[in-house]
């Protein structure tokens, strides 16, 4: 993208983050709170402190690769939203990788199960890119009700056929192992995940922005005539941006079980999925735009905490505040190109 | 208390017919708005927020008021306004009507929530019932058969809704916007404020399908208390091919495969009621790709839906 | 000594004064600091249900001299379980968290090495030797009231069925089946009941679905392990059938049906922090029925006759002086394998043989799905 496009971009979020915040304020005025108050508040919890900072970070890493669920197959025009199902499923598969590879060395298996979660969550979403194609499912609505099937699946699946019988309080899979896990990137509160997030960020732009493949999926997603026109695999391109982009997710839900719980459960499905494609939207379907609209999104809700235990918020304001962001960014959509001349992004 | 008849396997089928009315409502109401939205050629999103901010207006309004029905009609309008942000956002020329919608989605929801914490713990009054299973010694009839006006009206409404759509003046116009923007400016319509209008009469009846979950059944508020209905309902709403008529049929049947695991477990077939309680996920799906072609548009999709093309 | 401390300070009557005597002594030399307690919820606190059960706590506690209670709802059992803790400890100063949801117990075991400075509760009692001397599990023995509440069904249900619905497949929800069905057939050995998993800790349409299903098939008592049983009770009393509670005191949802429930009291909660404020000794694991006063009865509703209270009282004595054993041979499950000979007994404090409840009592209608 040319830098007045950067510019551009990065002008037309800002005034959505303005209104935004104007309009949130107002909501929180109404309790009889000071606006300025709560934001100043809501910049200490993000980013005050180093612990801010890497409790804004942890909660940005698995928000990376939910987002690229989206973002990924966007390119290609289509809207995928079923991030949550893909992260759910590679959890599972990475689950079932950890225990078949058990005794092997940690850091061949550790990779092995991350691949494991990859390509289940790329499958998943891959399906649907397949019926989509092949035969006329809309993909948005086969790829939400996947996610409820996915939860329905794991459900079941932790309940009894891979259930570890040990874990009393809990319906939860056999565990991985403490050797299979990945922990903390040293000297920091942050999991590995965050190293995962942003690099996959970035091998998805160089993809897109630097090979063949890229400039095929760019042209699918401008226009699906010209695409078929000039003969691209149009079949072959929705099914790779689909598995890349449900490959992302997967990662997040094998990370989850490699960096953070050690099992599936059900607590995979905890919304990282739906948050993804708010942050793909608020990217601009741009792979290095989810690094910077996680980290922001990871602030808002790492600050959440300290909102409702200073002001008595409800937990709900994060949700609130995103929510008017999210309807802010698309409205200046419809601004974009405008202010510029040329190409629009 | 005299104990009622054993029904055993019979009580499964009363169970799903039972089932079917009592859990349909909501599917009703959010398929029918959203039927006459898409009609117009917009498809929004975000009904499932506007079932949760209805169930949580309804009941928050209800306790405060007294009246249920006031909590209804306030449901009701918090839908509209929500289907009012959608339009008029999406009005804008290269916003993208999905997207807008999973945003509203997420602000509908997390406004219900915001605004919902006070209404989790009390009490609202309950929208009342007709025994229509009177005339049966059943007890368990007599249950199954206890219908709240809502469904009645709903019922009433889908044949209203089919007909408007077929054979009005307005039917006409809102159909020509959907399946041909370009013919509608022809014809001197505006096809802006047609879609406004339809998607605010959508968000309405989303409003009061919400308010059926926390006013009727299963009558309470919390943040759990949608399971995705709304979003169930959109994707009904393509499986009944944009016929309110349809709609009323699919509705029922999506009630009773909500209703299958629960009345299996209870007569002891306890396996597997994860997966079970997935049937209507799973229905919608296999419904979908039985129904879907690549040759050609779904049978009776608008035109101009981007959710069809 | 202890009780002339909480009497002093005019608050959490009866229940934590003997649990404290019973439990362990209270020593606290030093004068109370001033302290600030973190509690995390896992869903709404005002929820009539499990979360509601630890506010009940929380309010008790920030009442405590010098206490400071700060509060978050809502937290995942997911990498931000552990940030809002910690958050807590380092942004508000907390010494003190109660991290009241089974899944934050690895977070909790993290950050108490990481904090040694500060107390976490934790209410899985799953501490064992070797985990941070500043972590402390603690539960109740839930099964000790279902078993009472069986009784109450026993004498209320006019069918002879009556229903427990459960959340998750876990054994202490099992447990709890259990001493449920064992209460009520130790009124009418006839009674059978139905046991039904809805899958999920929170899911008003389905709690509600399964309700209805079980009235139609008869059954007039029904109990509701779930995160609130307030859906369930309700839907009960509109179709006029009995119902008993879940976690916390839900009499007043059900005016004409309801008979007692099955309450937890974390009130030792209080006596943790005053422990750790005076530098006082605390046990690390702390499990206990009606005879540590870990769990509570609610009060009987209208319809339970004078007669059966008195019993459901003396019986509740029971477990108090440890007289009555839940599990007694001879007992077979549901399958008719025999679980325990004649004269085979479990003691009450089991936990091994009660955190491995894989089995149905006779007369329940359902399986548990877990390994035998």
């Amino acid at each position: 993208m040319a830098l007045r496009a950067w510019a551009e971009t990065a002008a037309l979020t800002s005034a959505a983050l303005l209104v935004t915040l104007v309009v949130f304020g107002g909501l929180v005025a109404a309790r009889g709170l000071d606006p300025v108050a709560v934001y100043a508040t809501l910049y200490v919890g993000a980013f005050g402190t180093w612990f801010s900072l890497e409790d804004t970070l942890t909660q940005a890493a698995p928000l990376m690769l939910t987002a690229l669920a989206t973002a990924i197959p966007a390119r290609a025009g289509l809207l995928v939203i079923g991030g949550e199902g893909a992260l759910v499923v590679g959890g599972v598969a990475t689950v079932l990788a950890g225990v078949l590879l058990a005794g092997a060395p940690p850091a061949v298996a550790i990779g092995l199960m991350c691949g494991a979660g990859a390509l289940a969550g790329g499958l998943w979403i891959a399906a649907a890119g397949a019926l989509r194609h092949w035969r006329g499912v809309n993909e948005t609505i086969s790829t939400l009700l996947l996610n409820y099937i996915a939860v329905a699946v794991l459900n079941w699946l932790v309940s009894s056929p891979i259930r570890d019988f040990d874990q009393v309080l809990k319906a939860a899979s056999w565990p991985v192992g403490e050797a299979f896990m990945l922990g903390d990137i040293p000297g920091t509160g942050i999991h590995w995940g965050l190293a995962f997030g942003v690099a996959a960020c970035l091998v998805a732009w160089g993809l897109l922005r630097a090979t063949t493949f890229g400039f095929a999926v760019d042209i699918l997603g401008g226009n699906l005539r010209a695409a078929q026109m000039v003969g691209l695999p149009v079949g072959r391109l929705v099914l790779a941006t689909c598995f890349l982009g449900g490959a992302a997710a997967g990662l997040a839900g094998a990370l989850e079980v490699a960096a953070v719980h050690g099992f599936a459960s059900a607590s995979l499905v905890v919304g990282y999925g739906y948050a993804g494609i708010l942050a793909a939207f608020l990217a601009r379907q741009h792979p290095l735009g989810c690094i910077a609209v996680a980290v922001l999104l990871g602030g808002i809700s790492a600050s959440g905490g300290l909102l409702q235990r200073r002001f008595g918020l409800p937990d709900a304001a994060t949700l609130v505040l995103q929510g008017i962001l999210f309807v802010a960014v698309l409205a200046t959509h419809t601004l974009h190109g405008r202010l510029r001349a040329g190409r629009a992004a | 208390m005299t104990p009622p008849p054993d029904l055993g396997w019979a009580g499964v089928l009363v169970a799903l017919v039972g089932g079917a009315i009592r859990v349909s409502t909501p599917y009703l109401f959010v398929s029918l708005g959203e039927t006459l939205t898409e009609r117009s050629g917009r498809v929004n999103l975000g009904l499932e927020g506007t079932l949760v901010l209805g169930a949580m207006s309804a009941y928050g309004v209800a306790y405060l008021s007294g009246s249920p029905w006031l909590g209804v009609l306030v449901a009701g309008l918090a839908g509209a306004l929500l289907g009012l942000l959608h339009a008029s956002v999406c009005n804008l020329p290269r916003v993208n009507d999905i997207a807008v919608g999973i945003a509203l989605f997420l602000l509908g929801t997390g406004l219900a929530f915001y605004l919902g914490k006070p209404f989790i713990e009390p009490r609202a009054p309950r929208l009342p019932s007709l025994a229509l299973g009177a005339w049966s010694g059943s007890p368990q009839v007599r249950a199954a058969l206890e219908v709240n006006a809502l469904f009645l009206a709903g019922a009433v409404l889908a044949p209203l809704l089919w007909w408007a759509l077929r054979g009005t003046r307005w039917g006409l116009i809102l159909r020509t916007a959907g399946d041909n923007a370009d013919a509608a400016r022809a014809l001197g319509h505006s096809v802006g404020l047609t879609r406004v209008l339809a998607t605010m009469a959508g968000g309405f009846l989303a409003g009061v399908g919400g308010s059926f979950l926390s006013l009727y059944y299963p009558g309470t508020w919390n943040e759990g208390l949608s399971s995705g209905q709304g979003l169930m309902a959109i994707a009904l709403v393509i499986f009944a091919r944009w016929n309110p008529l349809a709609c009323f049929g699919v509705s029922l049947l999506f009630g009773a495969a909500t209703a299958l695991g629960p009345a299996l477990q209870s007569v002891g077939i306890t396996a597997y009621y994860d997966l079970l309680n997935a049937a209507p996920y799973g229905l919608t799906l296999a419904l979908l790709i039985w129904s879907s072609s690549t040759r050609h548009a779904l049978v009776g999709a608008p035109g101009e839906l981007t959710i069809s093309k | 000594m202890s009780r002339s401390l909480v009497t002093r300070r005019g608050l959490l009557q009866g229940g934590i004064a003997t649990a404290g005597l019973a439990l362990w002594p209270a020593s606290g030399a030093g004068a109370s600091k001033p302290v600030t307690v973190g509690f995390v919820y896992v869903g709404p606190r005002n929820d009539y249900g499990w979360n509601q059960s630890h506010w009940v706590a929380a309010k008790k506690i920030a009442q405590l001299e010098g206490v400071k209670l700060i509060e978050q709802e809502n937290v995942p059992e997911t990498a931000e379980a552990e940030k809002v803790m910690e958050g807590m400890i380092r942004h508000d100063g907390a010494k003190v968290v109660f991290a009241t949801s089974f899944g934050y117990w690895p977070h909790v075991l993290k950050l108490a090495r990481k904090h040694p400075d500060v107390l976490f509760t934790h209410i899985g009692a799953l501490w064992k030797d070797g985990d941070p001397k500043n972590a402390i599990g603690y539960r109740g023995y839930m099964e000790e009231p279902h078993y009472l509440c069986g009784v109450a069904a026993g004498h209320a249900t006019k069918t002879g069925k009556i229903g427990f619905i459960g959340s998750k497949p876990l054994y202490f929800i099992f447990n709890n089946a259990n001493g449920f069905i064992l209460g009520a057939r130790a009124v009418n050995p006839a009674i059978t009941c139905h046991v039904v998993i809805t899958g999920d800790w929170n899911n008003p349409v389905r709690e509600a679905e399964v309700t209805q299903s079980l009235i139609d098939q008869g059954v007039d008592v029904i109990v509701a392990n779930v995160d609130s049983a307030k859906v369930v009770i309700e839907n009960a009393e509109r179709r006029s059938i009995f119902s008993c509670g879940y976690h916390t005191d839900v009499s007043e949802l059900a005016p004409k049906g309801f008979l007692t429930g099955a309450e937890w009291n974390w009130a030792a909660g209080a006596r943790f922090v005053q422990a750790w404020q005076t530098g006082g000794a605390y046990p690390n694991l702390l499990r206990g029925g009606f005879r540590q006063d870990m769990v509570a009865l609610s009060p009987f509703g209208a319809s339970v006759p004078p007669d059966v209270r008195a019993k459901i009282t003396k019986l509740r004595q029971g477990f108090a002086d440890d007289s009555l054993k839940l599990y007694r041979g001879p007992l077979k499950d549901n399958e008719g394998n025999l679980v325990l000979k004649e004269g085979q007994v479990v003691a009450n404090d089991d936990n091994k043989f009660k955190l491995a409840v894989n089995f149905l009592v006779e007369g329940a209608i359902g399986r548990t799905g877990l390994k035998k």
